[in-house]
């Protein structure tokens, strides 16, 4: 008998079980939380409204390179 | 312990028949439950939001230096200072503000597939064909050999394809060609722990942010991405995937895309998906929508890497033309 093969057989039907027991919501509240997260936190994300002048580094002209 | 660890249905005598039916009926089982709460797409929920407004996001910084591809790069927590790997087998650390390299490391290995910022700042790791990870920490004095300091910590069977540190310089997660992932004690040394599951390379990994930070998924050529507890392949589409509802719930793709995806990353609302593609563009979705915002140009050959700014404030990309470049 392959002990090896029944061994991952069942790890496997174990695992599945595990994977069935997790609890799950509806994808349009998982839709709508996120959403929420988004809008939320927009004002801070500085790539998608910019920032006010002279506050991304990035943004500045940097000091000359010697090269 | 031996006992213990047998599995009890070998003791009842069930065959490896009976257990592929019963794997077979609960995969079955698990689709319709997931199915049941596929009610809605995300861009439905999001029809009533603003659309993104026109963005003004272009290079502001290239990074020159390499001698090769760049195969990745991270950013250190300061929001200034970057490391990046290369084809070349040299490990670069930039001060992203000046652009000035403030150390440079070779390893004894080509193809630096992996490369890591230690949270402290303090260090960095690496690796790639060597099939190790080691770590670096970083001198103040510039004048000091970088590589004497050098410490290996991880060991694979196979190449080094993503290392990333936990919440501190202790631990270290990396990925590997020989399919597995494991966390180790940068002190010691010591495995501490491995994840098999992937059923070919490991591609990438990534950590949940979190204090506790004790999950992470990965990515492999198996076409899988694994959600894992710590003690605990290239698509043209990208696709978001909700936890909690266990399914994926939105794809990013066009017809017009036929080159694959590398790298993806968040904007900090997590508004916007920076994602890196093999036809030298990055493409920015909007996350709720679905729809492309924009399309940026610049890299002249594959993007293989891309990460936002620690502070949300700029995204780096790394490309095979051998440059990094920052965008704001």
């Amino acid at each position: 008998m392959n002990s090896s093969g029944l061994f991952s057989a069942v790890r496997l039907v174990a695992q599945l079980k595990l994977e069935a027991s997790v609890e799950r919501i509806k994808v349009s509240q998982a839709a709508s939380e996120l959403q929420q997260y988004c809008l939320q936190n927009a004002g801070k994300d500085a790539l998608l409204v910019g920032v006010p002048g002279g506050s991304n580094p990035f943004r500045e002209p940097r000091s000359c390179a010697v090269l | 312990a031996a006992a213990q660890s047998r599995p009890s249905a070998l003791q009842s005598g069930e065959s490896l028949a009976t257990l592929k039916n019963e794997s077979d009926s609960l995969k079955k089982k698990l689709e319709e439950e997931r199915a049941k709460l596929h009610d809605v797409e995300l861009n439905q929920v999001a029809e009533k939001v603003e659309l993104v407004s026109a963005l003004s996001i272009r290079t502001r910084r290239v990074l020159k230096g390499h001698g090769n591809k760049v195969l990745c790069m991270d950013w250190c927590k300061d929001k200034r200072r970057l490391v990046s790997s290369s084809q070349d087998g040299k490990v670069i650390v930039w001060d992203g503000y000046t652009l000035n390299k403030e150390h440079a490391v070779t390893m004894p290995c080509t193809w630096v597939m992996a490369c890591a910022y230690a949270p402290s700042g303090c260090a960095v790791a690496c690796g790639g064909l060597d099939n190790k990870c080691s770590v670096y920490p970083l001198s103040l004095d510039k004048n000091e050999n970088l590589a004497a300091k050098k410490k290996s910590v991880a060991m694979h069977t196979n190449y080094l394809s993503g290392c990333s540190f936990t919440n501190s310089d202790m631990q270290l997660l990396t990925s590997s060609g020989d399919g597995t992932c494991a966390l180790w004690d940068v002190e010691s040394g010591q495995l501490l722990q491995s994840f098999h599951g992937h059923t070919a390379d490991v591609l990438s990994l990534n950590l949940a942010p979190s204090e506790t930070g004790n999950t992470f998924v990965s990515g492999g050529c198996d076409k899988k991405a694994n959600v894992w507890d710590m003690l605990p392949c290239a698509s043209v589409s990208c696709r978001l995937y909700d936890l909690r509802a266990d399914r994926e719930v939105a794809v990013y793709q066009k017809d017009s895309i036929i080159f694959g995806a590398s790298s993806v990353d968040f904007s900090l609302s997590g508004r916007l998906l920076f994602a890196g593609y093999n036809d030298y563009t990055i493409n920015v979705w909007d996350v709720l929508k679905g729809n492309r915002i924009s399309v940026l140009f610049g890299h002249e050959n594959r993007v293989s890497c891309v990460k936002v700014s620690p502070d949300g404030t700029s995204f780096a990309s790394a490309s095979w033309d051998t440059s990094l470049r920052i965008w704001a």
